[in-house]
């Protein structure tokens, strides 16, 4: 097809969107469409602005951008331009990114692909703005992935943002440098938002509400991105995360238990300040190292510790009565302090930090201080025991060796607008 | 216009297509690509026939990509007077102005359908590829940088299969030829050329008559690599079935790869079997996972993700994911006994 007829399309498909009186109900159903967008992305040209129209597009391909700078692709708004993938025969994501320098997709929704709705790989300056990504047939283990997935990636700013019904974490950036998500709204996912293996990450102002776990920072083994660190978690809303766990059986996230606001996982150097953290069924903050989870791993240079944690003036409270207990993480929590807790840490800490008198090194320590004064904190010292079996015997709820301030930890390290 | 004009026009550019034979072919100067797959003026005569010109050399690898069972039909040229150079890592380096073909096509009922045909030119510093589609009537191929999808019907061990084949757009041709996001031939290598082809003029490797002709800079000897086949059944299991990775899913499933986000590394020549997935977990695999832990689990394929994935057809699931609409059940059946004959280590 030439230029000028995939124009003509375009404009003849405008123009139908432009009579039909309620765009988003009726759907086009057009290998053209697919075809001209497709044929549009490949054109693209360094600067180019790729506007997507109102109306409802069926699509059944993945769609491809690679290797562009600059480039910005723009619908008509979250209620008007909605590209679903619900009959997609080729390629598991809706749009796929790769290779590309100071890249923009904002302003539309995107449903129902087979795999993540919206995958970017290796962009330097990315921005994912007023997107709707979501799943439409609710809470299945089915759904897709992610709805955001930026991975190897720098310099990524997610935000306003609404994503739903993903079988894995709603927004997950992955394996990234310098990232800020903002001011978007999670729910009815497993995770609504992960950061994963990241360096220098922003994470406020969002909602996370009714997913199986509301914010996560995981640090995992055996990538080539290792050793997260360094992310700021702070002013979110993070409430009634009680959501049944729906993820398929084998990622990392069907260990979370339902009804858990935070959990940081095997990540050092992480600040946690000024959430609203409320209404989970087993825990508001859970601070772990990887050994907790019994996953194998074979990466020598993995962390598997949780180190220089500073959780600070958080509001947390957890007013259900019993623990969930549909995962491992959760018999366990269940088994050893019968009720939610606001805050656990499972006391495990890298040996190398720990001195001659058992204390934690300058530099390296977990500080809990000033979450309020009814705070249910508990310590499940597995350290100390070689078999989790024996963890009834070690764990306590003494929060006093907690009781210190660790400043400087920084996050994102671009400036944004 | 008189029959003696048509005469002399017919004579003159017979004599003029006859004096261009020996560098018939046509390089596109717009990196755009020609619209048409002839106008490149690779093969002669009936376009279907694929019969090269002069200069246009047939070739064949040890361990091709499975393509829905196509049958591929394989091509190079250079522009005259330049030839390319081995590199030390055995992958080769081509000169300006190469091209190579790949054809696609289905046989039913004896009849052939080719279905694509895939260039790829180097143009200075850079590869481009274009994907041309067949007409139906099988006249020419059509450039369309979208892709797009062509229904097929061909016989494989006495069944009749029928299904949607997909081209490839240029961005996904790129998403398997990515090595540090720099796009790259795939097939023609040194370990994968070592082989015997029959030409017209006889049998030879491939590798001595490209330096023959002058195509290549190289020496063989008998310390140059071969590249493994999945089908030859004269090798081990361990690699007929490395040998299929490699040839399927290494190209992106490597470190600087496309799926180098996996940590899932399935070149022949890695050696930690935590990145070939034995007891390795799942980074992002979602529901590709199939609720089983591991990508292998040694001695039980039924409990490995990696053939989970081998043996479904959901784009949500299914490895590759382009490139492929069927399941390729003789792979998964040597992956599966691959996996049965390791030695047991039960995954933590």
């Amino acid at each position: 097809m030439n230029k000028s007829f995939s124009y003509l399309l375009f404009f003849i498909i405008i123009a139908i969107t432009a009579c039909k009186p309620k765009a988003g109900k009726d759907l086009l159903v057009s290998d053209d469409f697919q075809k001209a967008i497709q044929e549009k992305l490949i054109n693209a040209q360094d600067g180019d602005v790729i506007e997507l129209p109102e109306g409802t597009f069926q699509l059944t391909q993945t769609l491809f951008i690679e290797g562009v700078n600059n480039v910005t692709i723009k619908g008509q708004g979250v209620d008007k331009t909605f590209l679903s993938f619900k009959n997609q025969e080729e390629g598991s994501e809706g749009f796929y990114i790769s290779n590309v320098i100071n890249f923009s997709l904002s302003d539309f929704t995107i449903e129902d692909s087979k795999g993540d709705n919206i995958k970017i790989k290796s962009a330097d300056g990315l921005v994912l703005k007023n997107i709707n990504s979501r799943w439409t047939d609710g809470a299945k283990e089915t759904n897709g992935a992610y709805g955001l997935y930026p991975v190897e990636s720098k310099n990524v700013l997610v935000e306003d943002c609404e994503v739903s019904y993903a079988s894995d974490a709603g927004i997950y950036v992955g394996q990234s440098v310098n990232v800020v998500v903002r001011r978007c709204y999670t729910h009815h996912n497993v995770a609504g938002i992960e950061i994963e293996n990241c360096i220098n990450s922003d994470v406020y102002e969002n909602k996370s509400i009714n997913n199986t776990g509301g914010i996560l920072v995981f640090d995992l083994p055996d990538l080539p991105v290792a050793n997260g660190r360094n992310a700021r978690i702070f002013n979110n809303e993070i409430k009634e995360n009680n959501h049944k766990n729906f993820a398929p059986d084998g990622n990392i996230v069907a260990s979370v238990p339902p009804g858990t606001g935070i959990i940081i996982l095997a990540t050092d150097s992480v600040d946690v300040f000024n959430n609203k953290i409320a209404n989970q069924k087993s825990v508001g903050i859970a601070i772990v190292s990887y050994q907790l989870l019994q996953r194998p791993y074979n990466d020598t240079t993995f962390g598997p510790y949780t180190s220089a944690i500073s959780i600070r003036n958080n509001q947390i409270s957890t007013n259900k009565l019993i623990v969930d207990m549909s995962t491992e993480l959760g018999k366990l929590l269940f088994a050893t302090f019968r009720l939610p807790m606001d805050i656990i840490y499972d006391g495990i800490n890298n040996p190398e930090y720990i001195d001659e008198e058992r204390n934690v090194k300058d530099g390296h320590q977990i500080c809990i201080k000033n979450n309020g004064e009814e705070i249910k904190f508990g310590n499940l010292n597995a350290a100390k025991i070689s078999n989790l079996k024996d963890l009834l015997k070690y764990s306590n709820t003494d929060i006093t060796p907690f009781d210190c301030d660790f400043k400087g930890i920084s996050g994102n390290k671009t400036p944004i607008q | 216009m008189n029959n003696r004009i048509l005469y002399i026009t017919l004579f003159l550019s017979v004599i003029f297509t006859a004096c261009k034979s020996q560098s018939g072919v046509q390089l596109p100067k717009d990196p755009k690509g020609f619209k048409l797959l002839s106008e490149y003026k690779i093969f002669q005569g009936n376009l279907t026939e694929l019969m090269p010109v002069e200069g246009v050399i047939p070739y064949d690898i040890n361990n091709p990509l499975f393509s829905d069972y196509a049958e591929k039909a394989r091509f190079i040229w250079m522009p005259e007077g330049s030839k390319a150079i081995a590199n030390e890592d055995g992958s080769i380096q081509f000169p300006e102005g190469t091209i190579l073909v790949k054809n696609f096509y289905f046989h039913h009922k004896e009849k052939r359908q080719i279905v694509e045909t895939r260039l790829l030119i180097k143009f200075k510093e850079k590869w481009e590829v274009y994907p041309y589609i067949w007409k139906e009537d099988q006249s020419d191929a059509e450039l369309q940088v979208a892709g797009g999808t062509v229904p097929v019907t061909f016989s494989h061990l006495d069944k009749e299969i029928s299904f949607r084949y997909t081209v490839p757009n240029k961005f996904q041709c790129k998403n398997c030829h990515n090595a540090d996001n720099i796009l790259l031939p795939i097939g023609p290598q040194i370990a994968q050329l070592n082989k015997i082809y029959s030409y017209q003029s006889g049998e030879k490797n491939q590798l001595d008559y490209w330096s023959e002709i002058g195509y290549l800079d190289y020496n063989r000897t008998t310390e140059t690599p071969i590249m493994a086949s999945w089908e030859n059944a004269n090798n081990d299991i361990a690699s007929r079935a490395k040998a299929y990775l490699d040839g399927n899913c290494a190209h992106c499933h490597n470190s600087k790869g496309s799926a180098s986000t996996s940590g899932l590394f399935l070149k022949f020549t890695e050696l930690d079997p935590m990145r070939w997935g034995i007891c390795k977990t799942p980074v992002a695999a979602g529901r590709g996972s199939g609720g089983r832990q591991v990508d292998i689990y040694p001695q039980h394929p039924e409990k490995s993700i990696l053939v989970y994935r081998m043996e479904s057809d959901d784009p949500g699931v299914m490895m590759p994911e382009i490139g492929r609409k069927l399941v390729h059940q003789e792979a998964v059946d040597l992956i599966s006994e691959w996996i049965k004959s390791m030695d047991a280590s039960p995954c933590k």
